[in-house]
């Protein structure tokens, strides 16, 4: 297991499957709220959905409909679990608050370099710390990669 | 935090409970953020209890009120309970741009609820003491701040323009921050309220001519991708900085990255030298933009346009200025169009075109002025429609990602070419 270390922006505690991008996220225009499903033209997660996952990514650009487009998450069920991040902006703060999820930013080390989309990962928010369980799987099927 | 005494008694509730809540959600936002105290403004733009009929029903499901007081109590101020929203605090605070043009409401494809609904919720923001604007172009429609003025903005392309031609003082807020600002007259002090976090971190040397509006805009889309949400300088080949050139380049800038505020040597109104836009430090990177990356900015703008049959053609991202309605009414004037057109302003704007003839003009074609929102932000198109020309990036950007068309983007000329012929022609020169 690997421990990182930052401060909680929102508190409480989630752990999940992590859905990690080293591109930074629109809010207003670039996820759909409805389903959480990443919809900006060539953004890397195009397709995918951050439902009920551990998002982990660099931080917000876009729109100031970020923290309403996160917002609208959480009443359509859709949010993620927790926020991992590097970036503090003023649209993931008060995303982050307004989603209500635990989230975690200023970590000693850089949390894309050490997680990957797939990881176990667990969020508290209060103290501040991300838990990381490194996915493994059977020899025979990384090699057959 | 460090909480002033008018700070400390409203969060004891002596404002009653509505600014309690409020300024309770600023804390958190603050906290969050790391902000050591509140700023004073007077000068709010935002989105206050204005709601779509999804959030309407799903208070009206899950608390039993969808009126205007419950989605600004429950949504916009995150509270547990419905209260009574007592008036803007005072000074400007003024409604952004919305989800229609009630005159137009049929053409944009909504329905006789959400009209009623909108017109609604615009009697209770009057009643509230929100100043009906109806833009994302405030700065042109009347809220003008002064340099160095704290405001709370939400809409980012009028946020940068805000922080870098007008040199007042905003964050990007959003929805939540701004009303709870409208109430309580406060904002985090934190990031552009800042002197030391405005000076530039990235150097741009524009290498080939930026002149007209549209390789402005595409300027802009390249320093987004190249500095995403950090604070360039510009230097070089880049003319006639009239605002309608800013306004274009920084919501571009803003929509390919989270530009918040830019420099320009000589131009901007905190960039006098190159040394103080930098704030005497180093930049962490230097970024040329040349003829090859001017292209390459064309190309991924045009990336997915393939049918040159142009049926839509959009303009007015963000709100067309008064000068923009004067070249497309002489372009215009006395021909007609192949091709939807649909141009968007705001509300005052719109008022001066009237008067001056530019609106005759572009209806006397068959193309339609509208206000309050854009294609993007109603999520309207005409119907059947596949293929857009725009002349915005901002909104190439975003539009065929919501609506699921194919975009070209270029001038306002090739744009009014594609009207009148129906076929796109546009192509770098």
């Amino acid at each position: 297991m690997i421990l990182l270390h930052g401060r909680g922006i929102v508190g409480g505690c989630a752990e999940g499957e992590a859905l990690v991008t080293r591109q930074t996220i629109s809010g207003w225009g670039g996820i759909d709220p409805m389903t959480g499903t990443v919809i900006e033209m060539r953004h890397e997660l195009r397709g995918q959905s951050f439902k009920d996952k551990v998002l982990v990514f660099p931080g917000a650009k876009g729109s100031s409909g970020w923290s309403n487009a996160f917002h609208m998450t959480r009443l359509t069920k859709s949010a993620p679990l927790a926020m991992v991040f590097n970036q503090m902006t003023t649209k993931i703060a008060l995303g982050a608050v307004v989603t209500r999820v635990p989230a975690v930013t200023e970590l000693d080390r850089d949390p894309l370099d050490v997680i990957e989309t797939g990881d176990w990962v667990k969020v508290d928010g209060d103290r501040g710390v991300v838990e990381v369980i490194k996915r493994c799987e059977p020899a025979w099927r990384a090699n057959l990669k | 935090m460090i909480l002033a005494d008018d700070e400390k008694a409203m969060l004891d509730g002596a404002g009653g409970i509505a600014r309690q809540r409020a300024m309770e959600l600023l804390v958190r936002y603050a906290e969050a953020l790391g902000a050591e105290r509140f700023v004073d403004t007077k000068n709010i733009a935002g989105v206050p209890g204005s709601s779509t009929v999804f959030l309407q029903k799903y208070f009206e499901e899950h608390a039993g009120d969808g009126s205007f007081e419950a989605v600004f109590s429950l949504y916009d101020l995150d509270a547990g309970e419905v209260m009574s929203i007592p008036s803007a605090a005072g000074g400007n605070c003024c409604h952004l741009q919305g989800g229609m043009d009630l005159a137009h409401g049929a053409d944009l494809g909504m329905s006789p609820e959400a009209m009623q609904h909108q017109r609604d919720d615009e009697a209770e923001l009057a009643r509230h003491g929100v100043r009906i604007m109806k833009t994302c172009t405030p700065y042109l429609a009347g809220n003008l701040p002064l340099k160095g003025e704290h405001c709370a903005w939400m809409e980012s392309s009028a946020v940068v323009y805000c922080n870098s031609v007008i040199g007042a003082r905003t964050n990007t807020e959003g929805r939540e921050s701004t009303s709870a600002a409208m109430l309580t007259g406060k904002i985090p002090d934190w990031g552009f309220h800042r002197d030391e976090y405005r000076r530039a971190t990235h150097l741009i040397e524009v290498e080939t001519p930026v002149e007209g509006v549209m390789d402005w805009g595409m300027l802009g889309y390249f320093i987004g991708y190249a500095v995403e949400e950090n604070i360039p300088v510009l230097t070089g080949s880049i003319r006639q900085a009239d605002p309608l050139r800013h306004k274009h380049f920084g919501a571009a800038a803003a929509s390919s990255g989270g530009v918040e505020m830019y420099h320009i040597v000589g131009v901007t109104p905190e960039s006098a030298t190159l040394e103080i836009a930098l704030g005497g430090r180093k930049p962490v990177a230097a970024i040329k933009y040349g003829s090859a990356e001017r292209r390459r900015v064309y190309e991924t703008l045009n990336a997915n346009g393939r049918d040159a049959n142009v049926v839509y053609v959009m303009l007015g991202c963000p709100h067309a200025s008064i000068d923009q309605f004067r070249e497309v009414a002489r372009l215009l004037d006395g021909r007609r169009i192949k091709t939807h057109l649909w141009m968007f302003t705001s509300r005052a704007v719109k008022t001066v075109a009237d008067m001056s003839g530019f609106t005759q003009k572009i209806e006397n074609a068959g193309g339609l002025v509208m206000t309050d929102t854009c294609s993007a932000i109603a999520r309207a198109v005409p119907k059947g429609t596949k293929v857009v020309a725009l002349d915005s990036a901002k909104q190439t950007h975003y539009l065929p990602a919501m609506v699921g068309v194919e975009a070209w983007f270029g001038t306002t000329e090739d744009c009014i070419h594609a009207a009148l012929t129906g076929r796109w022609a546009g192509e770098l020169l």
